[in-house]
């Protein structure tokens, strides 16, 4: 899970880290509101989970609370990549020296954690490590040692900041290892990293990602998630506890397991180009018991996706049975009634594939059909909606 | 021969005498598993009693399930507030191989343990993964027994039903060992650490490689099959449909950023000479084609 700016700062206070007085406003009355209370110069700084804000002009320096009010009139409702603006936060000001750049996250293919440091930050990460690598420090984080003083010195050494600087900037590297590490991130980035005139060390702008798998012991992170920016129909089916993600296409898929269910969304993808591009709808995992139930809840999640013109489910019965499966689906079926009213193929294999295929024969249902293959069936649901 | 397991193999379960870990050591029994023993520090000394007349005792420790029995591979079904305390014991206690079944065990645990089991030598697989099958031998995990017998194919894949699915297209020919190495962003083997297994493995003529977006582990392992294996590889890459910043189900399997593709990941393996099928069906034509030649 991601965090808005504003989460990670109130998080980074949390954990001792030096940060700038910052209020969260969703009118431009509140903005004004905000910009009288922390007084003088303020930053207006949309709230949205993706990069480039400052240039798509998300972000706005301003003197007085009447130009604060301005400033989130313009802002809030702004598109940025595809996310709209529903909050500002608004943000003391600071005299800038320097700009500094600090991330440390999950490095997937070593298998430990990976610091990174710039003595230049302030402009995209990305484009220096591309165009100066040799200016963005790169240390290897022990999982079990983590960071502790020494290791912070060493990152801060290895990225050439002046001596003078390393304990500074080593102990608020030390306090962004706790929020990494207590709150279960698998990112914690700050850029920038700033120096003030004053001679203090702050977080600027923070980004947090967490790790979902670790929530049972955090219970305040479920809190922080934006119910406001979820999709209706993922909210409905995160509720039913399914594993649902909505797409673009017609073709709603129902399969059991994560990867079985990526690669049916390929096939039928696949499938519906000799359609005239026929995509998938949703990924929809049931995971393991496919029993009535849970495929009544995916079958009525995915029939009031209007989007959706045909239904493919795909099961291996691997541990669950297709004979399950199969009384899942006309269990479902008679359940939702006249809402059931997209044509569904069906294609089982595995575990009592032939008793479940009977089942589904002996029910005859109008808008059922069999098909034998994957390969086959991801045809039929193509045309179906075509 | 096989990998990482064979008929010889003595397996305890820690977690067995939850409701999963009876399930899956019932199944693991029936699917001729050497099951020598269970762990629960709460019912050391019991036995439990599975169908055809087998019992299996429940030791209080690892180290102590170990010295009564030799066992060699350790399965966890713990659940993920424990699994990080569970295998620790296991790789403390020296055990050579532990299988770890659970799903969503956080990332930094996998990593802790990762680290620990590397320094000590323990073979982790998984977490997050259906774990490992011999056909005729032994199964550890909840892999079904019944979906292919031994022959020649040997199988790596992140995932848990798409390996069924293979397995299944595939039962003509058979497999010595398939491998569910796990979904999450840190697993403990890898698809390289399969591959040069398997190319080591006389009973193995031929590799089929399951990926899926997320990280770089398959354009690793094209990479590693480039200089390192001899033997046929064929391909199949699941997630071309995923959207970017979105988890489908297996932590691992998010792109962010242009790196971790499908078509990235399959274009990898191309450049190196493995054939990459569109569909599993397609994925079991190219190896059908490659072993008939």
């Amino acid at each position: 899970m991601d965090l808005y700016e504003y989460q990670a700062r109130d998080m980074f206070e949390q954990h001792g880290v030096p940060v700038l007085a910052g209020i969260v406003a969703t009118t431009p009355e509140e903005a004004r509101a905000a910009a009288q209370e922390l007084g003088g110069t303020v930053v207006v700084k949309a709230q949205v989970k993706t990069g480039g804000r400052g240039k798509a002009g998300g972000v706005k320096v301003v003197h007085n609370p009447d130009d604060a009010f301005a400033a989130a009139e313009q802002i809030l409702g702004m598109d940025i990549k595809g996310h709209t603006v529903h909050r500002v936060m608004i943000a003391a000001g600071a005299a800038i020296d320097l700009e500094f750049y600090f991330s440390v996250l999950l490095d997937r293919s070593e298998r430990r954690y990976l610091a990174m440091c710039s003595y230049e930050g302030g402009m995209e990460i990305e484009e220096l490590a591309v165009e100066r690598p040799e200016a963005l420090a790169r240390v290897a984080i022990d999982p079990i040692e983590g960071i502790d003083k020494a290791k912070a010195l060493e990152i801060v050494a290895t990225a050439s900041f002046p001596e003078e600087l390393h304990h500074k900037v080593a102990d608020v590297i030390v306090r962004l290892w706790h929020v990494y590490k207590n709150e279960d991130a698998t990112l914690v980035e700050v850029n920038p990293l700033v120096l003030t005139k004053d001679g203090e060390v702050i977080a600027l702008d923070g980004k947090v990602t967490l790790d979902e798998n670790a929530e049972f012991r955090h219970g305040d992170h479920a809190a922080l998630v934006d119910k406001s920016a979820e999709n209706p129909l993922e909210a409905k089916a995160k509720h039913m506890n399914l594993n649902y993600v909505k797409l673009d296409g017609s073709v709603g898929i129902i399969g059991n397991g994560a990867g079985l269910v990526m690669s049916t969304l390929d096939v039928v993808a696949y499938a519906g180009e000799k359609f005239g591009g026929v995509k998938p709808a949703n990924f929809l995992d049931i995971g393991g018991g496919a029993s009535a139930e849970v495929m009544a809840n995916g079958l009525d999640v995915i029939f009031h996706d209007s989007q959706v013109k045909s239904v493919f489910v795909n099961v291996f019965g691997g541990i669950t049975s297709c004979v399950a499966v199969a009384d899942g689906i006309v269990g479902a079926l008679e359940a939702l009634g006249d809402e059931a009213s997209k044509p569904l193929v069906v294609r089982l294999d595995g575990n009592a594939v032939e008793e479940g295929r009977a089942i589904l024969a002996a029910a005859n249902h109008p808008l059922v059909t069999i098909v034998e293959t994957m390969d086959d069936a991801a045809a039929k649901a193509a045309e179906l909606a075509a | 021969m096989a990998i990482f397991l064979t008929a010889e193999s003595k397996v305890i379960v820690q977690g067995m005498t939850g409701s999963e870990g009876m399930k899956h050591t019932q199944r693991m029994l029936a699917s001729g598993t050497q099951i020598v023993g269970g762990v629960n520090p709460r019912k050391a000394g019991t036995e439990v009693e599975f169908p055809g007349d087998v019992t299996v005792p429940v030791f209080g420790t690892v180290a102590e399930a170990m010295a009564a029995t030799g066992a060699d591979v350790s399965v966890l079904f713990v659940p993920p507030p424990f699994t990080k305390a569970a295998v620790m014991e296991a790789v403390d206690a020296g055990m050579p191989l532990a299988v770890i079944i659970t799903e969503g065990v956080p990332v930094a645990d996998t990593a802790e343990f990762f680290t620990y089991a590397q320094s000590k030598g323990t073979r982790l697989i998984g977490p997050n993964c259906p774990g490992l099958i011999t056909p005729g031998q032994s199964n550890v995990g909840i892999t079904p027994a019944n979906i292919t017998g031994p022959g020649k194919i040997g199988l790596v894949s992140k995932s848990g039903t798409l390996t069924y699915q293979m397995m299944f297209e595939l039962r003509d020919i058979g497999f010595s060992t398939c491998v569910g190495i796990g979904g999450d962003p840190i697993v403990g083997t890898t698809h390289i650490d399969c591959l040069a297994a398997f190319e080591a493995d006389p009973d193995t003529a031929a590799i089929v490689m399951i990926g899926e977006i997320g990280g770089d582990a398959e354009e690793r392992a094209a990479a590693f099959i480039k200089d390192n294996v001899t033997k046929p590889v064929v391909g199949y890459v699941a997630g071309f449909e995923a959207p970017e910043g979105k988890t489908m189900g297996h932590a691992g399997a998010i792109v962010s950023g242009s790196a971790g593709t499908a078509q990235a990941k399959k274009e990898a393996l191309e450049a190196v000479g493995v054939k990459v099928g569109k569909t599993p069906s397609e994925t079991a034509n190219l190896m059908r084609e490659i072993l008939s030649a």
